[in-house]
């Protein structure tokens, strides 16, 4: 018996412009993959806040099919719907089927970013983030410098003073309230474009610094480099990369986020390097999925693999590959051991797959106790830009982590990726853990633990 | 359409965000875990309580609205598909452990709790629950009630039926019925308790039930077992239960599955074995230890080729992984995978097995088979994509042989998963054509109307028999 030749895309006249847009970017396949059996709604962090279907992975793949099916019309309650999803990719270890929901989310949203009805200032504010500012290195330099400024001028005190910063909505007040020190100097200004290994050279790695990073937390890349040197890696930064584009490809920008990518892919490969190191959970993630992304550019599709392979994260690097230095928290023999616990990375967790790395190096560190919190492995609401447009869904999340985690009665929470820090930091600010506790990035922790000279 | 004086009454019952009728809600409540089964619903309810769901059943039978109900819909017989329109009731908002009676070792809890969250509850207080469906993270009590799922102890400690000892159900009419208690013995009348569980929401609305609980066993021991012998593997289960030895879990893998899983997980498992057996034995250290000593024996006397006991729980996790990614593994083949639950004596267990993977040839189909070789309840796995029209009617046709062979062998078309639309046209088969008056006379006293998941269980018309060809 011939097997009948497998349908790939329905073949259906759909009247609702997003309806044909939907149908020609989502992957058929991916959605026929999805079984239904429903493993992934309790590793859904919106369908265990709201207990219904359409707030979970199998209810949104349920929708995205439907639209493309020609069974329901896609309008402003189906964009909606898509908008609320975090982007944390929890569903996917949970999946039995391996389906891609992360890419099937991407699709949509792409698909739903051409037929935009963006108000105008919005267009302009997304026109001006996504175009103007992050895929240009000097204008972030512009933005960190004029936050220091407004930091270390005394504006900051004087705008929180007046209350000027009320006339901003709630939850960007309170995100100006946690602001780390911007610096208009980033990891090349202060340690240059290489940095040798300690003793014997392990391996060739290339920093990933990132936007955000390098201008939020240039500091947490020094340390990044200093730590990668202590492991026995010499350390490239190539001046000419650029934005990793997850914020793009998250929101639907998906062309700006596959020119970025090859900008990227070309600064890398020049080097020849063994590994790309990233940082930051959430650039990693897109990172190391360079190949999915420009995998219909044949010109591309080699290069982007090599790309792809090479990505790692910094911990799971030193902890896998490195020589591992000694931590310790200097302390008084008295004194009880310091409390630390993790709040993970979703996508460093889900999509980079290092849970274990972090923690590994984290009980590495003496007179340190690592204390695991209840739902560590659950997005904290950060989610990229998430915490600004789905403010209210944000909010809740925090609010049951701040619980979980003022119940580990850690002095510190370590994270591995900026938004998440900046969220435990308006965490910890807006709820008031019973035990003061302070967010750091684990790299800045173990960096300032490290025991040998440095 | 839906009547718009019965959308008005529902709405004032349950409140304007609990009643839905948009079109989000109505594609998102118009699956469940079945492959290829889709319909839309007209409305979705979530009711809070019992007395809502009551006054909910009134205005249904008033205007002669369908309802199905649901707890997370991973309903594997398309028992939850609204395939006659009307509503769709979620039992989600009903998710409340009422009690833990200590005294009486009984928990009373609203139906809509997801299983794994009541177990783990009563974990913590250190008692034990134990029907374990491999759903039970995501499935709720409500629906293991109506399916009376089972899982891998139920060789040892039974299956749900055996720990509902009462419960709270709104009829039709909107009356509402209390059976059972907290009782260990009750036989005023007839079992209505037991003939509620296993009903797959055709007899009444399932809102609270009053579960047993045990004390739990002291110590776990794993091991497994590898052959190049089916027979061999299954000689063992039946030598295990001659020797007066229940283990707490008895799995077995066939050879397509072990190949899946060591493709999938990389476990290095010898790849030409016929069966492996994943054993557990629970309760107190010393008879742990003497059973699952007497168990390798038997293993080694029937030829297995491997028998490794793990040294600790670490070690039993690993060997569980080729039992536990058996159904990841298969759904990563190919785009559908269909799971069914045919069950036969334990003593026939080869036999079925043999016959499974003969029929899987005929029909010239990938069919991979695990199950609670303990009870005799397997899952025959075939893995296909739901577009290859071709393909999927042979599927069918193997599933229907299937089911023919189980019965020939003294078994039945569903162990654990239920009949729903899917088994429908199988049902007089196992139960005879005297079996299925009884049933509907049993279904038009509790539902006149036919109003409770219509089309359910009953088929229009039931399948003509497959011939099925010896030698």
């Amino acid at each position: 018996m011939a097997n009948t030749e497998v349908m790939k895309k329905p073949n259906i006249e759909h009247s609702n412009p997003l309806s044909r847009t939907l149908l020609q970017k989502l992957d058929y396949d991916q959605l026929t993959n999805c079984m239904r059996c429903g493993f992934c709604l309790p590793a859904c962090p919106t369908f265990r806040e709201t207990g219904v279907e359409p707030e979970s992975p199998r209810g949104r793949i349920a929708l995205m099919k439907a639209a493309v099916d020609g069974l329901l019309d896609p309008d402003q309650q189906f964009i909606d719907q898509m908008n609320h999803c975090l982007g944390c990719r929890a569903c996917e270890p949970a999946c039995p089927a391996d389906v891609k929901y992360g890419q099937l989310i991407e699709q949509t949203r792409d698909a739903i970013e051409d037929h935009s009805p963006h108000s105008l200032p919005i267009k302009g504010l997304r026109k001006a983030a996504f175009k103007g500012l992050f895929p240009h290195r000097s204008r972030w330099k512009l933005v960190g410098g004029s936050l220091a400024f407004y930091q270390k001028s005394g504006l900051q005190k004087l705008a929180r003073g007046i209350g000027i910063m009320r006339l901003f909505p709630q939850e960007l007040r309170e995100m100006e309230g946690i602001l780390p020190e911007a610096s208009s100097k980033g990891v090349v200004e202060r340690v240059g474009t290489f940095y040798p290994a300690k003793g014997e050279r392990i391996a060739k790695v290339a920093l990933f610094r990132g936007c955000i990073m390098d201008v939020m937390f240039a500091g947490t890349n020094v340390n990044t480099v200093e730590l990668l040197s202590h492991a026995g890696f010499d350390v490239y930064i190539p001046k000419n990369q650029v934005c990793c584009g997850a914020l793009h490809a998250h929101s639907g920008e998906m062309s700006d986020a596959r020119e970025l990518a090859k900008k990227n892919i070309a600064a890398f490969k020049a080097l020849g390097v063994d590994y790309i190191v990233s940082n930051a959970g959430g650039c990693g993630a897109l990172l190391v999925e360079y190949d999915h992304l420009l995998h219909d550019d044949e010109q591309w599709r080699e290069d982007s693999k090599w790309f792809a392979e090479r990505v790692i994260d910094v911990s799971a690097l030193v902890m896998e590959k490195g020589r591992i230095p000694s931590f310790a928290e200097p302390k008084a023999d008295s004194e009880p051991a310091v409390r630390i616990t993790y709040q993970d990375s979703c996508h460093l967790r889900n999509v980079m797959k290092s849970s274990g790395a972090p923690r590994q190096l984290m009980r590495r560190v003496g007179n340190v106790e690592f204390v695991e919190m209840k739902e560590s492995d659950r997005c904290c609401g950060s989610a990229g830009i998430y915490n600004v447009t789905q403010p209210e869904m944000a909010g809740q999340l925090l609010e049951h982590k701040m619980e979980h985690a003022n119940k580990t009665e850690a002095q510190y929470m370590l994270t591995s990726n900026p938004g998440c820090l900046l969220q435990m930091k308006l965490g910890i600010e807006k709820h008031k853990p019973n035990v003061p506790m302070k967010a750091m990035h684990i790299v800045d922790f173990l960096h300032e633990r490290m025991v040998s000279s440095k | 359409m839906l009547n718009a004086n019965a959308v008005s009454r529902l709405r004032a019952i349950v409140g304007d965000k609990h009643f839905r009728t948009d079109q989000e809600a109505l594609v998102a409540h118009s699956y469940d875990g079945t492959p290829m089964l889709q319909s839309l619903p007209d409305g979705v309810i979530y009711p809070d309580t019992t007395e809502q769901v009551s006054e909910i059943m009134k205005v249904l039978t008033e205007y002669k609205i369908p309802l199905v109900t649901r707890g997370s819909g991973s309903n594997l017989c398309g028992g939850t598909v609204p395939s006659q329109g009307g509503i769709v009731m979620v039992m989600h908002r009903m998710n409340r452990i009422m009690e833990v009676d200590q005294e009486n070792l009984t928990a009373t809890v609203q139906t809509g709790i997801i299983t794994a969250e009541f177990i783990s509850h009563i974990e913590s207080l250190g008692l034990f629950y134990p029907p374990d469906p491999s759903s039970m993270k995501i499935s709720t009590i409500g629906g293991n009630i109506a399916e009376c799922s089972g899982g891998l102890r139920g060789l040892k400690y039974g299956t749900t039926k055996d720990y509902v000892i009462g419960l709270t159900a709104v009829l039709p009419n909107g009356s509402i019925l209390r059976t059972g208690g907290k009782l260990m013995k009750d036989v005023a009348g007839y079992d209505l308790t037991k003939l509620l569980v296993g009903s797959e929401g055709t007899l009444a609305v399932i809102t609270e039930a009053i579960l047993k609980l045990i004390p739990p066993p002291k110590t776990k021991k794993t091991m497994i077992a590898m052959y190049h012998d089916l027979y061999g593997a299954a000689r063992t289960v039946s030598k295990i239960i001659e020797s007066k030895i229940i283990p707490a879990t008895l799995e077995i893998l066939d050879n397509p599955t072990i190949r899946v899983v060591d493709d999938f997980a990389k476990l290095g498992l010898p790849r030409d074995m016929e069966a492996i057996l994943i054993i557990e034995q629970d309760g107190d250290p010393e008879m742990v230890e003497r059973d699952i000593a007497t168990i390798t024996e038997i293993c080694k006397s029937e030829k297995a080729d491997g028998v490794q006991v793990a040294a600790n729980r670490e070690e039993a996790e690993k060997l569980l992984t080729a039992r536990r990614s058996a159904f990841t593994a298969l759904a990563r083949l190919r785009p559908t995978t269909m799971l069914e639950d045919a069950t036969v004596p334990r003593s026939k267990i080869a036999d079925m097995v043999h016959r499974i993977n003969a029929i899987a040839k005929k029909y010239n189909v990938t069919i991979a088979t695990f199950g609670h070789a303990g009870d005799g309840n397997l899952h025959p796995t075939a893995t296909t994509d739901a577009r290859d029209h071709d393909e999927v009617h042979r599927v069918e046709e193997a599933f229907a042989e299937i089911f023919e062979a189980a019965i020939e062998l003294g078994g039945t078309i569903t162990g654990e998963h239920g009949v729903g639309l899917v088994k429908a046209p199988y049902l007089e088969w196992k139960v005879g054509e005297a079996g299925i008056e009884v049933m509907k006379g049993i279904k038009a006293a509790f539902d006149p109307h036919n109003l409770l998941n219509p089309n359910k269980i009953f088929a229009k018309e039931t399948r003509k028999r497959v011939v099925v060809q010896h030698g």
